[in-house]
């Protein structure tokens, strides 16, 4: 469901090309758990913006559900974003003066989805990532990272999309509320099937997915299943 | 994007900083509110002149002696110097179809006595169909009637300064005898008071018979003016012209040389009217100089905003929204602005110009059609103003504007 062929990347400036990325091709099947990794300055984050269709690459083809998105314009990139992906974001990116039920929303908002129907998917998208209902009518900035990432999730969730780009979701969090959201994620995925895309630097966050890509210099070094998969038991984390 | 939810948007967005949003509005209601009020003074100023001027009778020819140049002015023309309008003149006008009274007028300035008290004025020689075509209403007493003009009679009608200056407040003037230029006359009336018309101030007059006027008072067959009162307006055109072909002939002049002019209060109306309407565009183009002012302070926050924003518009980019989609969050922001300014600021210059008419005594008057044009206005630079800050949020590249510190 997620085909690059051959997808290469060159920024330019002024005279000076940089090559981001260098004729990557892979194929992330539908309800995967994938983890790209690799250090700063690797390509993954240029790779995140081309799947997350924020950006088009300099040659290759991407298809996103059989259809290549790879040479559309803005608007049409936007429309693909609206219905095909929900992004995380390492710094959450919440809209700080609306409530938690408005940030998730917002999505369907711009989908053009009515009133009554976007509060409903808010609601059971908020359900989704665990998100506890007490809190839904509270302004965003008065929650903790860990709360904030977890709005940040059932927005990338509310549209129902077809993948969930999350980059370096647990960056800005310490480990145990990193843990909830990876939890999170694992959860999404193994109840809901969704397929899930983590882009992230740390072996450990990595270790959560199935699969992992490793990246370096533009370039796939590795990619194969996760060998000691750490999968956060729910219910021990609920005892804690 | 539904407009409720790009009012939702702006809404929080301008709540979110009540101060700045504050502040830049204050730009915009300083600009609208004078605007409105200068308008006002100059629609106020141009409403009362109009009422004078149609004050003095409705569809009203003027003839005058002697050549009015074109440019020079025929508000304050030399009224009485030429001696080439006869009274002959007037009687032969009736028979121009359209013409409803003729009234030959002879004028001159006196001194005017009654028991110590004396004042200079204009004294008017005059005949009956004065009191319907310069639309004349009486206060007191009766008019000079055509007994009065066959007897030669010392009789007089005071307008209301001059019965004022001459009898103070409360004395009924009528049956009084007073003297003009040392003969005794009669107070037979006082007329209504009209208000000042610009130049001449038709209530500081004193009517007389026109036969007492040429024969006793100033001597001379001749008139200073004679008006012509027309039925219709539309009928006006052709009277004139009919009565410059009639009186050229009559003097034995040439019809495009005449040594007369006719005006019509049109043209009296038009001059003035002119004059403030140059005098209304001035002060609209002040006041309309601190909208732009605003203008300015709208789009500078605008600016702010969207930088402030740049991660915010990243943000909704990524999730889904169009440039059109981000475009319109912001213009409609400005626009948000504006309107508030504008709406705000008709009401400070309403309030302003009811306390110019109370305090200072100027006329004003607030149109709807003002009213209008401040809000139109006042939208136009929400969207002039705001246009460049919402283009400039919505080419904003999602991954930078992500990356936005």
């Amino acid at each position: 469901m997620i085909e690059c062929k051959r997808i290469s990347k060159t920024y330019k400036s002024g005279e000076i090309e940089t090559e981001a990325l260098k004729d990557v091709s892979f194929i992330i099947n539908k309800g995967e758990f994938v983890a790209i990794m690799g250090p700063s300055g690797s390509g993954k984050s240029t790779l995140m913006h081309i799947i997350g269709c924020l950006d088009t690459p300099t040659s290759g083809e991407y298809l996103l559900d059989d259809k290549d998105v790879s040479k559309l314009t803005d608007d049409e990139l936007a429309d693909i974003r609206v219905q095909k992906i929900g992004f995380v974001f390492q710094a959450y990116n919440l809209l700080p003066r609306a409530t938690v039920l408005r940030n998730v929303m917002l999505p369907l908002v711009y989908a053009g989805v009515s009133k009554e129907e976007r509060e409903n998917r808010a609601k059971e998208a908020l359900q989704g990532s665990a998100f506890p209902e007490n809190f839904w009518n509270h302004y965003s900035n008065q929650l903790s990272g860990g709360m904030m990432q977890r709005v940040a999730i059932a927005r990338a969730l509310v549209n129902n999309p077809t993948l969930i780009l999350a980059d370096e979701p647990t960056g800005n969090l310490d480990t145990k509320t990193g843990e909830m959201v990876l939890e999170t994620f694992q959860r999404l995925h193994q109840e809901q099937g969704r397929t899930i895309v983590l882009i992230t630097h740390e072996p450990y966050v990595a270790e959560h997915a199935e699969r992992v890509i490793r990246i370096r210099d533009g370039d796939i070094v590795e990619d194969g299943k996760v060998k000691n998969r750490r999968v956060i038991n729910n219910h021990n984390h609920n005892a804690k | 994007m539904k407009v409720q939810d790009i009012l939702q948007e702006t809404y929080t967005a301008l709540s979110a900083n009540k101060a700045r949003s504050g502040l830049t509005i204050l730009g915009i209601v300083i600009g609208i509110g004078s605007v409105i009020a200068m308008v006002s003074i100059g629609q106020g100023a141009s409403g009362t002149i109009t009422a004078s001027i149609e004050g003095l009778g409705s569809n009203l020819l003027t003839v005058m002696p002697g050549t009015i140049q074109p440019g020079s002015g025929i508000v304050s023309s030399g009224r009485g110097t030429g001696q080439t309008l006869v009274t002959s003149d007037a009687e032969a006008l009736r028979q121009i179809s359209g013409v409803a009274y003729i009234s030959p007028e002879r004028q001159s300035r006196f001194q005017v006595v009654y028991s110590g008290n004396n004042t200079n004025t204009t004294v008017i020689g005059i005949l009956p169909d004065y009191e319907q075509a310069r639309n004349i209403g009486l206060a007191d007493g009766s008019f000079i009637t055509d007994a009065n003009i066959r007897s030669v009679a010392r009789v007089a009608v005071l307008g209301p300064t001059v019965a004022q200056d001459l009898f103070g407040e409360g004395n009924d003037p009528v049956g009084k005898t007073i003297r003009i230029n040392r003969l005794n006359f009669k107070v037979i009336g006082v007329t209504q008071t009209k208000g000042s018309a610009g130049f001449f101030n038709p209530d500081d007059t004193l009517f007389v018979p026109l036969t007492t006027m040429q024969k006793i008072l100033a001597g001379g067959e001749h008139l200073s003016t004679i008006a012509i009162s027309v039925y219709e307006k539309n009928l006006m055109p052709i009277v004139q012209e009919e009565a410059t072909f009639l009186l050229a002939q009559l003097h034995r002049v040439d019809p495009m040389n005449p040594d007369f002019s006719i005006i019509s209060q049109a043209d009296i109306l038009g001059t003035l009217t002119q004059v403030t309407d140059t005098f209304t565009i001035f002060l609209a183009a002040v006041a309309g100089i601190s909208l732009i002012v605003g203008g300015i302070g709208i789009m500078n926050m605008m600016l702010t905003t969207v930088t402030e924003r740049t991660r915010e518009i990243g943000l909704r980019k990524s999730i889904g929204a169009k440039k059109k989609d981000i475009s319109m969050q912001f213009l409609a922001e400005a626009v948000m602005l504006t309107f508030l300014g504008g709406g705000i600021g008709v009401a400070l210059g309403w309030i302003l110009s009811i306390l110019v008419s109370s305090f200072a005594g100027i006329a004003t008057s607030v149109s709807f059609s003002t009213i209008l044009l401040a809000f139109g206005v006042s939208a136009a630079i929400g969207i002039i103003f705001g246009y460049y800050p919402a283009r400039r949020a919505a080419s904003l590249n999602p991954i930078e504007a992500l990356r936005y510190e």
